[in-house]
């Protein structure tokens, strides 16, 4: 018995009165708060890094440091791959396994590349004698920028995990859940990095 | 095996060693008593791996039962230690010790004590109230625990292998930095904290989820039951608050081990940023221990008095406004350090107004008595006692958000007392409430109503013994965390404060016996009808304890105090025929990634980088393999669901 | 089921242990002279009238409420037949409009008493007074006190010489962690912190020794950051500078890192006192600490 039969219920829907969400919107739903809380912890970095920013110690600022020519390639490759990935889910609700098998694997090798980048950005300033140790401009700046990569890493290790797990099971309804989720997961990383190429690069170039 | 040695164990100092050799027996002790037993495969089935939002409740109420006493133990070393270490004499707790005690007593009460004890009543009752089946994650819901109760685990190791953090209990740098605290002991403060804090974050979220997008048919938001009200804010602001602090403590352990500058005095650090960022966590960490204690005495209030709670919707109004003004008020923990007047003023009266909305919840209280027939049962009088209590505690709050009031009460006995007043007042009490307003619902039997009563009244007595001498001394000048104290005149309100802590003492060993005597006579106090208190709400509706899928039909709802309704309508008929149901079996995962979590945890305090290395990656690697591994469930066919309903509908309320 | 006896038997176990604290805490005015209801300044004196103000207006509330709890947890109970019962009466307009005024004026109250004497009383605010204010600067280490007078050169270590009437300026920092510079019968505390400065102005209007002390935790020689005000006549202020002056060691980098070593202290003066000291200790608080010097 459906809840839309009962009586009365279509004027309680409004008010949340409809009975348990199915699963994939109760998925969904969580992962977003999930994500909402990750966002608050970042919060609490850029919060660091605003004050901080100004603490160099003598040793060099954003504005010597910073390569913006470097950042845009790293925005490009990170913005094409939320890109690829939407594309990707397109496919897999269409049940296109081909088509979802390129588009997360140029994902994976357009995320690989912006990390890559991002390390030699970070291997480049340290072995210049500005690592995180220096000041606490750069102990808030390889933090921030840090814990965004390892949250890339994190999310290529679960890309990785998602196709295999497709390749295996077949795009069934938890497959294609944890799929969405990892959407939403690599959808936020973008917009976490837009944050932060405007507050730490593009103002700390300046 | 990095900087670990056989010097780590306290084989010099009587105490500790005297401690940790209690804790190791003890504990082998159980373990070997299970063992013996051959109880470890029913445990492993029925309860390690469990994923069922009851038993992990229990589990979580036990493991606050446990630290409590931990936690309470300090207390009294504290207590005892003041209370003769007055003049010149020294006391009996060095204070390198003492300093520990202080640390672990504050952590292990908030965090290992008040946490889980309310995490573990919302997660038993929120989903029986709402009409569901089981939170929305009940995995995620295991691994919350088993986190928590690593964390739990790795404070307690910190006895018997090195030290605890000697900093107070929420470690400000500079003291906490490397440079002033250069031991394993803020270490294992922070380890233990940052995996713990992980799993309240995810029991947050899951809690959010399901109280948001799972409720029985026709359960409104303005139907739900003021209890899933108060868990609801409560774990958005866990969703909110408890990133921040993982943040903060993030920073602190990347000052400490990879040579970083956040709150250091050199290299551009700025400690005032940690001690905003703490407590931008820590106000409205204690609305999260607040509120659902509220909550409780919501449902108590309205059962006993055979009532409906006074203004509904006003005490909904009145937790959200909580609920956002608790993250608008952090500034009044540090009025000294010198913001200006402005800064100290607007955070004062912020801080002011919320409590408008708490003066308003125990209007609705008391008017909720007024023209009720009140039952005194045990969680009645938890609950006067709480109005009375928590309107001197609020009081003298109120007090110190008056900044230049703070300027002279700040960090004395004052302060001390009045948390204490409010955290014992309305959390300890209403945790107090909720477990014996509850417990006949998780076991099947009413614990012993004698012994409650005792419990209640040398907590009642002993609270008032120990902590109004601390008002009085905090105005005489004395501030807090001191191991010895110089002017002698201080010593009888000291020593009354040790009495008030003998006489919790009794408390705490009532309510202890209080469950040995239950268990034993629980043939004499059977719950058969699942409605011991003539209750208002769903839960009442199930049999005791309730079956592994809660309802066999989700009840339809249409009214607030859904279940009082129901009882008022009288019998409707049972349905023809019953559909299937699935409920997820067991996991290991909780359990096993908790195992990892604390190798993690104790590697990286003790620099084992190896050992450490391979925690984390059988961690990742339990979250992968759990993740492949497809989860099947089990079915509960119609026909059983007939079968164990008919046996239902013989004894519960209605029929 | 609780009977009327058993009722009114808690009822006065409950009004007496909260009566015999009121009554400690009202003995504390009348007691030996010490705290923060015994002040010896204006600014504590400003201090205490708030606390007993504001507590004055918040019980005008509080005492009602705790009252009509225990009366209704009384009059209401099961037992008594005599007493109305409304099990459905879950709402009154009347009552919710009181309930949310009642506190909210309260509040509205106190937050016009929290405005004013936020600004009067904020610390670095300088007091109004025709003398000419003394300069001292402190200085928090682990875990003694160290007072400068800047304008008289001189120092004294655990020990605060002050005259009567005269405004004091105080300029605190610390040289290791977070401290507290508190005295509670001249009033207000404020945070020593590590490379910075805070502000602090207070006065003593009569004579006396007072007690002061650290009041946050800074580590294990916490207990025993104690010191003295002694709060004297100008010409007692005037003799003890010139005593002070002429005996003692001179304060400079050296007597200083001796100082600064681990452990609490003996009361010490110096006879002089490096100009650039306190700045000294503000800049360089923010470094590593030294390693502890060799024996001499």
């Amino acid at each position: 018995m459906g809840t839309a039969e009962l009586p009365g219920l279509g004027t309680t829907m409004a008010r949340g009165g409809e009975g348990p969400a199915p699963v994939r919107i109760v998925v969904g739903y969580g992962f977003w708060i999930f994500l909402l809380s990750d966002i608050i912890m970042f919060s609490a970095l850029f919060a660091s890094y605003a004050v901080l920013s100004g603490q160099t110690a003598g040793g060099p600022s954003g504005r010597e440091l910073f390569e913006l020519r470097h950042v845009g390639v790293e925005t490009l490759c990170l913005l094409f791959s939320s890109y690829t990935c939407g594309l990707g889910l397109l496919a897999i609700g269409r049940r296109q396994l081909r088509g979802f098998y390129l588009a997360f694997a140029i994902t994976f090798v357009l995320g690989a590349t912006f990390l890559g980048l991002e390390i030699s950005e970070f291997v480049g300033m340290v072995t210049r004698g500005a690592g995180p140790s220096r000041s606490a401009f750069l102990s808030a700046f390889f933090s921030l920028v840090g814990l965004h990569g390892a949250h890339v890493t994190a999310g290529l290790l679960w890309l990785s995990f998602m196709v295999a797990q497709t390749a295996a099971r077949g795009p069934r309804d938890f497959v294609r859940r944890r799929l969405l989720c990892f959407s939403l997961f690599w959808h936020a990383l973008d917009i976490i990095w837009v944050a932060l190429l405007t507050l730490v690069y593009l103002m700390g170039a300046r | 095996m990095g900087k670990l040695s056989w010097s780590a164990i306290p084989f010099d100092q009587p105490i500790p060693m005297a401690a940790s050799l209690l804790i190791t027996v003890g504990v082998f002790a159980v373990l070997g008593l299970v063992t013996w037993k051959g109880w470890w495969p029913y445990l492993w089935r029925e309860w390690l791996t469990s994923v069922d939002h009851k038993r992990i409740g229990v589990m979580y109420v036990l493991l606050a039962l446990v630290l409590l006493l931990r936690g309470f133990i300090d207390a009294i070393m504290m207590r005892s230690q003041l209370a003769i270490a007055a003049g010149g004499a020294q006391g009996y707790l060095p204070p390198e010790h003492y300093d520990q005690i202080f640390s672990a007593h504050g952590t292990i009460m908030i965090f290992f004590m008040a946490m889980p004890f309310l995490v573990g009543l919302m997660n038993f009752v929120v989903p029986l109230q709402l009409g569901v089946r089981d939170v929305a994650f009940p995995v995620l819901n295991a691994i919350s625990f088993w986190l928590t109760a690593s964390g739990a685990l790795l404070v307690n190791v910190s006895l018997v292998v090195g030290e605890f953090a000697r900093t107070g209990w929420l470690a400000y740098p500079p003291l906490s930095e490397l440079q002033f605290s250069p031991g394993v002991g803020v270490d294992y403060y922070l380890w233990s904290l940052e995996i713990s804090g992980i799993g309240t974050l995810l029991a947050g979220i899951n809690m959010v989820t399901t109280i948001l997008k799972l409720r029985a048919p026709g359960m409104t938001y303005m139907r739900m039951p003021v209890f899933c009200w108060t868990s609801l804010c409560s774990s958005m602001l866990i969703v909110a608050a408890f990133p921040v602090l993982t943040a903060t403590f993030g920073m602190l352990l990347l000052d400490r081990y990879a040579g970083m500058h956040f709150f250091t005095n050199d290299g551009g650090g700025n400690f005032m940023m940690y001690i905003n960022l703490i407590w931008i966590w820590g106000h409205p960490e204690v609305y999260i221990l607040a509120l659902p204690a509220f909550g409780i005495f919501s449902e108590v209030i309205a059962t006993f008095a055979g009532k409906q709670l006074f203004g509904y919707r006003s005490m909904v109004l009145a937790t959200l406004a909580i609920c956002v003004l608790s993250f608008m008020v952090w500034l009044h923990h540090f009025f000294t350090m010198g913001a200006g007047a402005d800064v100290n003023a607007v955070f004062g009266i912020m801080s002011m107004i919320i409590a408008i909305p708490t003066g308003v919840k125990l209007f609705n209280w008391l008017f909720t008595l007024y023209q009720g027939r009140i039952r005194f049962e045990v969680p009645v009088l938890w609950a006067i006692g709480f109005m009375v209590t928590f309107a001197i505690g609020g009081m003298t709050g109120v007090l110190q958000a008056v900044p230049p009031a703070d300027f002279v009460l700040h960090n004395s006995l004052f302060l001390v007392a009045h948390f204490h007043n409010v955290i014992i007042g309305a959390v300890l009490f209403g945790a107090m409430a909720g477990y014996y307003y509850w417990f006949p619902k998780a076991f099947g039997f009413t614990l012993d109503r004698r012994l409650g009563m005792v419990s209640f009244w040398c907590w009642l007595v002993g609270f008032y013994l120990a902590f109004m001498p601390l008002y009085a001394l905090g105005l005489l000048g004395m501030t807090r965390r001191m191991q010895h104290y110089a002017d002698v005149t201080w010593q009888p309100y000291l020593i009354v404060a040790e009495a008030g802590a003998v006489v919790i003492l009794c408390g705490i060993a009532a309510t202890i016996a209080q469950l040995v005597v239950s268990i034993r006579t629980r043939e004499q106090r059977r719950d058969a009808t699942g409605d011991p208190w003539n209750g208002r709400t769903l839960e009442w509706s199930t049999t005791s304890p309730p079956p592994s899928y809660n309802f066999a039909v989700l009840p339809q709802v249409d009214s607030l105090d859904a279940f009082w309704v129901m009882k008022q309508r009288g019998p409707v008929a049972p349905p023809e025929h019953y559909q299937s149901i699935e409920v997820p079996r067991n996991s290991p995962n909780g359990f096993v990634t908790a195992f990892f979590a604390v190798v993690t945890g104790f590697a990286l305090i003790w620099h084992i980088w190896w050992m450490a290395i391979v925690g984390l990656a059988c961690a990742v690697l339990t979250l992968l393999v759990f993740g492949w591994v497809e989860r099947h469930e089990d079915e509960i066919s119609g026909e059983q669901l007939a079968d164990a309903e008919r046996a239902r509908l013989r004894v519960v309320t209605p029929p | 089921m609780c009977s009327l006896r058993h009722i009114n038997y808690c009822r006065r176990v409950l009004r007496s242990t909260g009566f015999a604290a009121l009554i400690a805490i009202c003995r504390v005015d009348a007691s030996r002279g010490a705290g923060v209801l015994d002040p010896q300044g204006p600014i504590a004196g400003a201090e205490r009238l708030i606390l007993l103000n504001a507590t004055a207006i918040m019980l005008v509330v509080v005492v009602p409420v705790i009252v009509l709890t225990l009366a209704f947890a009384w009059w209401y109970r099961a037992s008594n037949k005599r007493a109305t019962y409304s099990p459905d009466w879950s709402y009154s307009g009347h009552i919710e409009l009181v309930v949310w005024s009642i506190p909210a004026m309260v509040v509205i109250l106190l937050a016009a008493v929290a405005w004013t004497s936020s600004h009067e009383l904020d610390p670095p605010r300088k007091l109004k007074s025709d003398v000419k204010p003394v300069r001292i600067e402190v200085v928090s280490l682990d875990w003694k006190w160290l007072f400068i007078y800047p304008d008289q050169e001189v120092a004294a270590v655990n020990e605060l010489v002050v005259p009567i009437g005269t405004p004091v300026e105080f300029m605190l920092t610390s040289a290791t962690v977070m401290n507290a510079f508190f005295v509670p019968q001249l009033g207000s505390q404020i945070y020593t912190m590590p490379g910075m400065t805070t502000r602090l102005n207070l006065m003593a209007d009569t004579a006396g020794d007072f007690p002061g002390l650290s009041s946050n935790f800074s580590g294990d020689g916490f207990s025993d950051m104690r010191f003295v005000v002694h709060a004297v006549s100008e010409a007692e202020f005037a003799s003890w500078l010139a005593r002070t002056h002429g005996t003692g060691p001179l304060l400079n980098a050296k007597a200083y890192a001796q100082l600064a070593r681990t452990g609490n202290a003996a009361l010490q003066t110096y006879r002089s006192v490096d100009p650039m000291l306190f700045e000294h200790i503000v800049q360089t608080s923010a470094q590593p600490l030294a390693a502890p010097l060799p024996e001499d």
